[in-house]
């Protein structure tokens, strides 16, 4: 059924290097402040995302980690352009797309697509499957050679789904197949960037992993670039290249996954990653405990956005905002002005993997 | 859509535990081979709505009405009778129809008018007739103008759905009755002079007129809210992302998923325009004599009460007849196509 999977000896599930050193995707300084009325009438901005920089070669999965509204989704979706950014630039394939219009937009959706977190709300209950995998061809006036059937069967096969199943409808289909359903439309334009917003956090563990090898396999075969947005870092390391942790709406660290994970320099990284589940030890061991909530994004802390939950601050970090650059030898970028150093203990390193 | 209706179906299946075994359980018999075809949510309706009692019995109620309405000429040919005939004869001195239960006889089935002679019966089937088509088209009007107006203030912002909903609350402020009572012979009197009777069509347009005006902001309401609910799903940003534009999102997306709650409330208006055409008629400012129509009816019986009670029954039972299975099914029509509603 799945050539995909057939095609792939195990022995490449290692670490596939990007090939071409050319940006398919550039962010620059992209910023989304949602306008709110506060109390007594006032306005306030909500700064949800507050100045991004990241890039994404072809082929290359990007991971974006961080907790529930540092600002993951809300980026996804203006790369996409279901929002619309209040300031910076998204260059995709070398054109700006920051401000493109729908018509404009149109030949870059085909290498642009998203695939959405929720997979009972992101099918029409009223539409079949073939009619759901076969709408980005019909919006764009493609005619697929052999039609359009054929093309949508195709691509059913292709995620492991039974093409016979064409006529179905959503309702007929568990969490995990609905998920698949949803890949298989992203698909359908032959895209060269996929933005995945959490697509397995609403499925269960057991599925979750199906569909994270099946996106695995995709990007080996198809050559897909990934913007992987998730919250779980387990599952972060199992699939991206790249990892850019998030915090309030700013990038804290980005870097290769292995610098991520076993040399995190940011202090929010490390705690990030010594709250992975672990069941080799007993008990909270080694586990840093972040006092205190996120402060709001309407009113975000000056200088270093962490300090406030931050076991390293000084009054430095009040007053100047630390630049993401290389620090200590590193070779991530870390916005951090007492950048930790060297490797996570052993133990916990081999947990994490 | 979750269901416990759906039978266990042939080939789904969980997840496969991986791809590669799903190769051996899965791949067809050669030969074999049947189309897969999954139940629509409709269809699921419709089986549920076949197997809901009261649906069936409201539904055969209204389908013999209707034939019984669309057949009235027939019966009319029939009986060799006109609805406007007179059978001055059959009454007495007093203008009472001779005979037991209202002058019923193998003539005349249900009797004949105090008064005036014409037979109840052909009344009635004719009567009927006008009742059916005001609230028919009235509901039809309605929805066309609640579902145009729902619709764009569901998806417009701004400015144009603050107007809009200003326009719906102020809808909703009027007092239809009054309102119809003012308007409707200020109307007639604008077109027609008092020496000029109107031609019944214009009275009947008026009515329709009036119910189309003032029933549509239930729909629109209703709609918007459809609308402001489905339009922020992943699924209609999907279609964004995928490149559609607004008209393939609003018809292809966002209608097939509202037509039902709309299908229901013009179900639930029908009976409703039944009775308020009715109550209109009750205060005289209905359809005018000589279209047959049953809430004039009542309305003329209500002097003979005391003498003549059968001619106030017939049209009132026939009104409470048609106005319960009316309800009735869109009730059963609303369970039918949303399960999970309680009533």
């Amino acid at each position: 059924m799945s050539t995909v999977n057939g095609r792939l000896p195990a022995a490449i599930v290692g670490e596939p290097e990007p090939r071409a050193p050319e940006a398919l995707l550039r962010v620059r300084g992209l910023t989304k402040h949602f306008p709110v009325r506060g109390a007594l009438g006032g306005r306030a901005l909500v700064r949800a995302v507050d100045g991004l920089d990241f890039d994404v070669r072809p082929g290359e999965t990007l991971g974006l980690v961080g907790e529930s509204g540092c600002g993951k989704t809300t980026t996804g979706r203006m790369l996409v352009r279901l929002l619309d950014s209040t300031s910076g630039s998204i260059e995709f394939a070398g054109r700006d797309i920051t401000h493109a219009r729908r018509g404009e937009l149109r030949p870059l959706r085909q290498d642009l697509q998203i695939i959405f977190q929720d997979p009972y709300a992101s099918l029409n209950p009223r539409h079949t499957v073939g009619r759901i995998v076969a709408m980005p061809l019909q919006v764009n006036g493609i005619n697929p050679p052999g039609g359009t059937k054929k093309r949508v069967q195709e691509l059913l096969e292709l995620v492991g789904l039974n093409p016979e199943h064409y006529n179905r409808y959503p309702h007929e289909f568990s969490g995990g197949q609905r998920q698949r359903i949803g890949i298989a439309r992203a698909l359908a334009l032959r895209p060269k960037l996929i933005v995945a917003d959490e697509p397995v956090s609403a499925l269960d563990v057991s599925i979750q992993a199906q569909v994270i090898n099946l996106l695995r396999d995709l990007q080996r075969d198809l050559d897909l670039a990934f913007v992987f947005i998730a919250h779980d870092l387990a599952v972060v390391r199992h699939f991206c290249h790249r990892v850019a942790v998030m915090y309030l709406g700013k990038i804290v660290e980005i870097g290769d996954r292995n610098d991520i994970y076993q040399h995190p320099q940011h202090p929010y990284t490390r705690a990030l990653l010594s709250a992975i589940p672990d069941v080799t030890t007993l008990g909270p061991a080694g586990r840093i405990r972040l006092a205190g909530d996120v402060p709001t994004p309407l009113n975000p802390p000056s200088g270093c956005r962490f300090r406030t939950r931050c076991w390293k601050a000084q009054d430095h970090c009040a007053t100047e905002e630390p630049a993401l650059i290389t620090r200590d030898g590193g070779t991530q970028l870390t916005a951090c002005h007492y950048p930790e150093r060297g490797a996570l203990s052993e133990t916990k390193a081999a947990a994490v993997g | 859509m979750s269901d416990m209706s759906q039978p266990p179906s042939l080939t789904a299946h969980g997840d496969p535990a991986a791809p590669d075994v799903a190769v051996e359980t899965e791949s067809p018999p050669e030969g074999g081979r049947r189309e897969i075809v999954g139940r629509s949510p409709n269809q699921l309706a419709w089986l549920r709505l076949k197997r809901d009692r009261t649906a069936r019995l409201s539904a055969l109620t209204l389908v013999v009405a209707a034939l019984v309405a669309l057949c009235a000429p027939l019966l009319g040919w029939l009986t060799g009778m006109d609805p406007t005939d007179k059978f001055v004869d059959r009454l007495n001195d007093f203008g009472m129809p001779i005979g037991y239960a209202g002058g019923v006889s193998s003539e005349h089935w249900l009797g004949l008018e105090p008064g005036s002679g014409r037979d109840i019966m052909l009344q009635l089937v004719y009567g009927l007739r006008t009742s059916l088509f005001i609230a028919f088209a009235s509901a039809l009007l309605a929805s066309v103008i609640g579902v145009t107006v729902g619709v764009v203030a569901g998806w417009a912002r701004g400015w144009l759905e603050s107007v809009i909903n200003w326009l719906v609350d102020l809808t909703l402020a009027f007092p239809f009755l009054i309102f119809a009572l003012a308007v409707i012979p200020i109307l007639q009197d604008r077109f027609y002079t008092e020496r000029e009777a109107p031609p019944p069509a214009f009275r009947v347009a008026l009515i329709i007129a009036t119910f189309g005006l003032f029933s549509w902001t239930y729909t629109a309401r209703l709609v918007r809210g459809q609308v402001i609910s489905l339009r922020e799903r992943e699924f209609v940003e999907a279609a964004r992302a995928a490149g559609a534009g607004t008209g393939h999102i609003l018809f292809r997306q966002l209608l097939p998923n509202i037509w039902a709650p709309i299908l229901v409330t013009v179900s639930l208006n029908v009976p409703q325009f039944i009775a308020i055409e009715a109550a209109l008629a009750f205060v005289n400012i209905g359809v005018t004599e000589p279209t047959p129509d049953l809430g004039r009816m009542i309305y003329n019986s209500i002097g003979y009460v005391a003498s003549d009670p059968w001619y106030t029954l017939f049209p009132g039972l026939t009104i409470f007849l048609l106005v319960l299975a009316l309800n009735l099914f869109g009730d059963a029509l609303r369970d039918s196509l949303d399960p999970r509603s309680t009533r």
